[in-house]
């Protein structure tokens, strides 16, 4: 397809293509292998200690996904202590092998999707992803994790990272206005809204959209701040961005506002310069 | 599952669905954006599937500054009481492993809320064409079997033409004939469904190509007026439908403007 300006792109189709063999009877074996599969695929929450965690009533839940929304509540959260894993959201798909379903938790550093409890106030919980949620497993995701607490007045709060050239706006962006967020809440949701909402026709997509989705037809109040950022790693500058996110709930969530750079450190390292023209 | 926004179940006794076909283009999905933008429906419940990819944005048909904050999200159901017409839009594409699931929900929801009739807009690829259909009109239908004793004869009044079967193998004469609708993504399989299942389904499509298909969804949605008369033609010139602002900014961001 050749867009206005006249560049050739590569276009998939989003219609599906009409695949005959749909059309065949299909025998047992390939339907035991289907199954599998989907089995393999299933998204569940398995928590650390033994007893019973259904039972534990939320009022706050924070979700983090993506490399700078992680980061952000690694370095300005949980750095501050007072929070204890409680859980981990265990799935397999082609990109995730290491948190498919074991029983040993996933080695520190690892790409994983841990849930944490808030030890003074058990009621505040927070989930951080930083492994990779497959298309087909974000609604099972989305399900399971909100399935999992008692809720008790819960709020949710989404924080998440996109890139910037996903961003459409009738302006030019220019590099100094990056990065900022964006917000979408539910029709529950009553609380205050710390940045813009998201304009049309900009749209979300992913995990925070699966969330966001789900609370919305079951009436939970929720919200998504979405972080538009121009840099292509975890960067500090991005993550402090997130800071007035949480300022709606600072009553329920003690923040480290300036975080040393040690701690900053291990949040970023992962875009060293690995080599280049002139180092 | 259908999720109602209100705390009953809307009735559809005796309403018309019209849904798209995530096909090429995305032509009944942006014919389906101009219909409920210009009848101004109103949103009364969500298809909340895991089928369809998720996503979430604004209100794609915001009017006013205070109703473009509503969330709206993958596979939404509108309603028109008045005209007896619910619209269902779908926002995302199916995922490939469960599209026979996606089929299965949809053909069991159309008929525990007995819709008179189903309209499915669609698309097909316009290269695929063979040498009947590139002459004349690119718009085609489809009747399934119960819809077909109540409405072939009008839409033979109107001069709609029939999507032609396609020879399995061309030239030898006898050979088996099919329906192919290539790039038309679930089109085919459910119409079969509706067909085996008995239900009153129509499928309106037009060939195109990937691009910028506003054009052609114009020409779907007028086509389809022609037939359902849901907006009255004025007596010169086409009806005037409302694109809705969602669709801006279709070739992306502005223009940086040190280029010039």
């Amino acid at each position: 397809m050749a867009t206005f300006f006249g560049e050739v792109l590569s276009v998939y189709s989003r219609a599906v293509e009409e695949d005959d063999d749909d059309d065949l009877t299909q025998n047992e074996e390939d339907e035991e292998i289907r199954r599998e599969i989907e089995e393999k695929r299933s998204v569940c929450v398995q928590w650390m200690s033994q007893t019973d965690k259904r039972s534990v009533s939320c009022s706050h839940l924070i979700i983090a996904v993506g490399l700078n929304a992680t980061g952000f509540t690694s370095a300005y959260v949980l750095s501050c202590g007072g929070w204890s894993a409680v859980g981990r959201v265990s799935l397999w798909n082609e990109r995730s092998h290491s948190s498919s379903r074991t029983d040993a938790a996933p080695a520190p550093g690892q790409p994983a999707c841990v849930l944490y409890q808030q030890e003074h106030n058990p009621s505040v919980m927070m989930c951080v992803c930083t492994c990779y949620v497959a298309e087909d497993q974000l609604f099972q995701w989305a399900e399971e994790v909100l399935g999992c607490v008692q809720k008790r007045a819960l709020t949710v709060t989404v924080l998440s990272d996109c890139v910037l050239a996903e961003y459409k706006a009738s302006d030019y962006l220019s590099g100094n206005s990056t990065p900022f967020l964006r917000a979408l809440k539910t029709a529950t949701y009553t609380g205050a809204v710390a940045c813009p909402l998201l304009e049309q026709p900009n749209i979300i997509t992913g995990l925070s959209a699966a969330v966001l989705s789900h609370c919305q037809v079951h009436q939970i109040p929720a919200v998504v701040y979405q972080c538009y950022s121009d840099v292509t790693h975890p960067d500090s500058v991005t993550m402090e961005t997130y800071k007035a996110a949480l300022t709606g709930v600072s009553a329920a969530v003690k923040m480290n506002l300036c975080p040393t750079s040690d701690i900053l450190q291990k949040f970023t390292r992962a875009s060293d310069v690995q080599s280049n023209l002139y180092t | 599952m259908f999720i109602s926004t209100g705390s009953g179940d809307p009735s559809f006794k005796g309403f018309t669905l019209v849904m798209p076909a995530v096909s090429v283009g995305n032509v009944g999905q942006l014919a389906v954006d101009l219909l409920i933008s210009t009848l101004n429906m109103p949103k009364v419940g969500y298809l909340h599937t895991d089928c369809l990819i998720p996503m979430a944005g604004n209100n794609p048909y915001a009017t006013c500054a205070e109703d473009a904050s509503q969330l709206s999200t993958n596979a939404e159901v509108y309603s028109h009481s008045d005209l007896k017409l619910a619209v269902l839009q779908i926002r995302t594409p199916i995922i490939q492993t469960k599209v026979r699931s996606f089929r299965k929900l949809l053909v069991s929801w159309i008929k525990s809320c007995g819709f008179v009739k189903t309209v499915l807009l669609s698309s097909s690829h316009a290269y695929q064409r063979d040498d009947r259909q590139l002459l004349g009109t690119s718009l085609r239908y489809l009747l399934t079997p119960p819809l077909q004793k109540l409405e072939v004869q009008r839409v033979e009044e109107l001069g709609w033409r029939e999507m032609e079967r396609i020879s399995l193998f061309p030239d030898i004469p006898d050979s088996e004939q099919r329906l192919y609708i290539p790039g038309g993504g679930v089109t085919k399989a459910l119409y079969t469904d509706c067909c085996t299942e008995d239900i009153s389904m129509a499928v309106v499509l037009i060939f195109c190509s990937e691009g910028d298909n506003i054009a052609d969804a114009f020409m779907l949605i007028n086509h389809l007026n022609e037939w359902l008369h849901l907006l009255e033609k004025p007596t010169q010139g086409s009806v005037k439908w409302r694109v809705p602002p969602s669709w801006r900014l279709l070739f992306g961001s502005g223009i940086p403007p040190l280029l010039f």
